[in-house]
């Protein structure tokens, strides 16, 4: 195997983190758009919520995060779409390097700047009195979560990516899964909803994966969520990777 | 091998997309530190070849051999030979220049990368435009930088596919100085190309690709032979209207160093 693989990949790293940096549009739709959504759920629709806490931030902010890691997301996609049409893919794949590299380049820039858009948008919900008595372990615990979460979701933007005939179609994958959230226990508690919608938010992925991470903000006991969420995100990222692998080798026979 | 001076060697390749028969046996010979011009019209699978030649495909049948290297065995040692410009500039348009060379450079692993892309921004003229964005690059400035982003590491073999397609008469003339630069240096360079006039003013070999087959190869003086010989006529010659487009233009670059 080519002993560069981690050099190569620092490399594919820097250059497409600057892609990110240098689009003021990619920004605002990763940070801003969720913390505008933020605002709009606990000052505007918020006082009619009934969530049988009196902390709807700390309810809301779970969801959130989430909706901004699967916004996030699309843009891997669109970034891997316009590799492939510039022809700078096949200039990386002509070239002594490890191939590996050019597809994790990408996925490990999914993880940073998800990173940085959550975090950001965590001080925003601190500052609008979200607040939680978690320790180290079940703030790790989070991380843990939602790092397995934004690597899940890049795989599928992967598939997509590569595939996508448009930027547009390379983007739009991404619709279902930012809606996700809204059927799922991530606004409103599943037991407002009527019986069939019900059922589906409450077997989807994302309320597990909610459930899970208000449980462990709240330090009260994750019970089987944390299983169920881990199984949807490890089985999907399987499923994905593999499918992610079929594509691409479909694309650079 | 008959020609120990081959560099590449081609020899019955193959390949078919579904029903279509792009590639129907093809055959030709790259003599060390020469320049190839491969000749064909619009989709006559000039492109395939490249591509099959720099490990980006594999042929359905047949075998090439790059720099001692069978592309398809050995594909690693092959990439390690060559460099690849491809048929559009394969640059990243959000990073300035300097970004672009030193990105390959690092990927080629070359000590330090700075002084190396400064050099050949100097050398391209394009130490002017350095450290700006790609994308307000206009497309001979591109084409440039794609070509200096392929010399880096110093490859033994460069493959420019169509490198002058959608230039114009001046960026063809500069990209024409740094081709038979880099073959008075020593690099072999493969060329393609639907321009015959650039073939001709380059290559000292030229293969005529046409049909799915090599139809003719061999130096322009062979190829002559292949015609009656000349007769001589008197013709009143108008100067073309790339001539008198330049000498109107002028020779003074604009992006002189």
């Amino acid at each position: 195997m080519n002993t560069h693989v981690f050099s190569d990949t620092s490399v594919m790293l820097g250059r497409s983190l600057r892609h990110v940096t240098r689009s003021t549009d990619t920004i605002i739709t990763v940070t801003i758009m969720p913390i505008a959504f933020l605002l709009l759920f606990v000052y505007v629709f918020g006082g009619a919520i009934q969530t049988g806490t009196d902390n709807y931030v700390n309810y809301l902010l779970p969801g959130i995060l989430l909706i901004a890691i699967a916004s996030g997301i699309s843009y891997t996609a669109f970034r891997l779409f316009n590799d492939l049409q510039s022809g700078i893919f096949e200039r990386f794949h002509s070239m002594p390097i490890a191939r590996s590299s050019v597809l994790w380049g990408h996925v490990l820039t999914s993880l940073v700047s998800n990173a940085i858009s959550v975090v950001a948008i965590v001080l925003v919900a601190l500052l609008m009195g979200f607040r939680s008595s978690a320790g180290v372990l079940a703030w790790l615990a989070v991380t843990g979560i939602l790092i397995l979460f934004t690597l899940t979701l890049t795989w599928i933007a992967v598939i997509a990516g590569l595939s996508a005939k448009s930027p547009d179609g390379a983007a739009a994958f991404s619709y279902p899964i930012i809606f996700l959230p809204f059927v799922s226990s991530a606004f409103v508690p599943t037991a407002s909803m009527p019986a069939p919608v019900r059922a589906f938010a409450e077997n989807q992925p994302v309320t597990s994966i909610v459930d899970t991470i208000r449980a462990l903000f709240e330090q009260q006991p994750v019970g089987n969520d944390i299983w169920v969420a881990l199984s949807w995100c490890v089985g999907i990222l399987v499923v994905a990777y593999v499918f992610a692998m079929v594509a691409y080798r479909r694309k650079m026979a | 091998m008959e020609a120990s001076n081959a560099t590449m060697q081609v020899h019955g390749l193959r390949k078919s997309y579904e029903n279509l028969h792009v590639l129907k046996g093809v055959d030709f010979d790259v003599a060390h530190g020469s320049i190839f011009a491969l000749l064909g019209s619009n989709g006559a699978g000039k492109t395939t070849i490249v591509r099959i030649l720099t490990t980006l495909l594999k042929p359905d049948s047949g075998t090439a051999s790059v720099d001692g290297f069978d592309v398809v065995s050995q594909p690693a040692r092959v990439r390690e030979s060559i460099s690849l410009t491809g048929q559009f500039a394969a640059v990243d348009e959000i990073l300035t220049g300097r970004e672009n060379l030193i990105m390959i450079a690092k990927l080629r692993h070359v000590k330090s990368a700075g002084m190396v892309a400064d050099d050949l921004l100097g050398r391209f003229g394009l130490a002017d435009a350095a450290r700006r964005r790609v994308s307000t690059y206009s497309g001979g400035m591109r084409r440039r930088l794609d070509i200096a982003m392929s010399l880096i590491g110093n490859p033994r073999i460069i493959f420019l596919d169509e490198p002058t397609t959608g230039l114009d008469p001046e960026g063809r003339i500069e990209v024409w100085k740094v081709i038979q630069d880099l073959a008075d240096s020593g690099t072999t360079v493969f060329l393609t190309t639907q321009y015959l006039d650039e073939a001709e003013k380059l290559a000292d070999r030229i293969a005529i690709l046409h049909d799915g087959t090599i139809i003719v190869s061999g130096t322009l003086e062979e190829l002559r032979k292949l015609l009656p010989p000349a007769k001589v006529e008197y013709v009143e010659r108008q100067p073309t209207l790339e001539e008198i487009f330049l000498a109107i233009v002028g020779s003074d670059k604009k992006e002189q160093p």
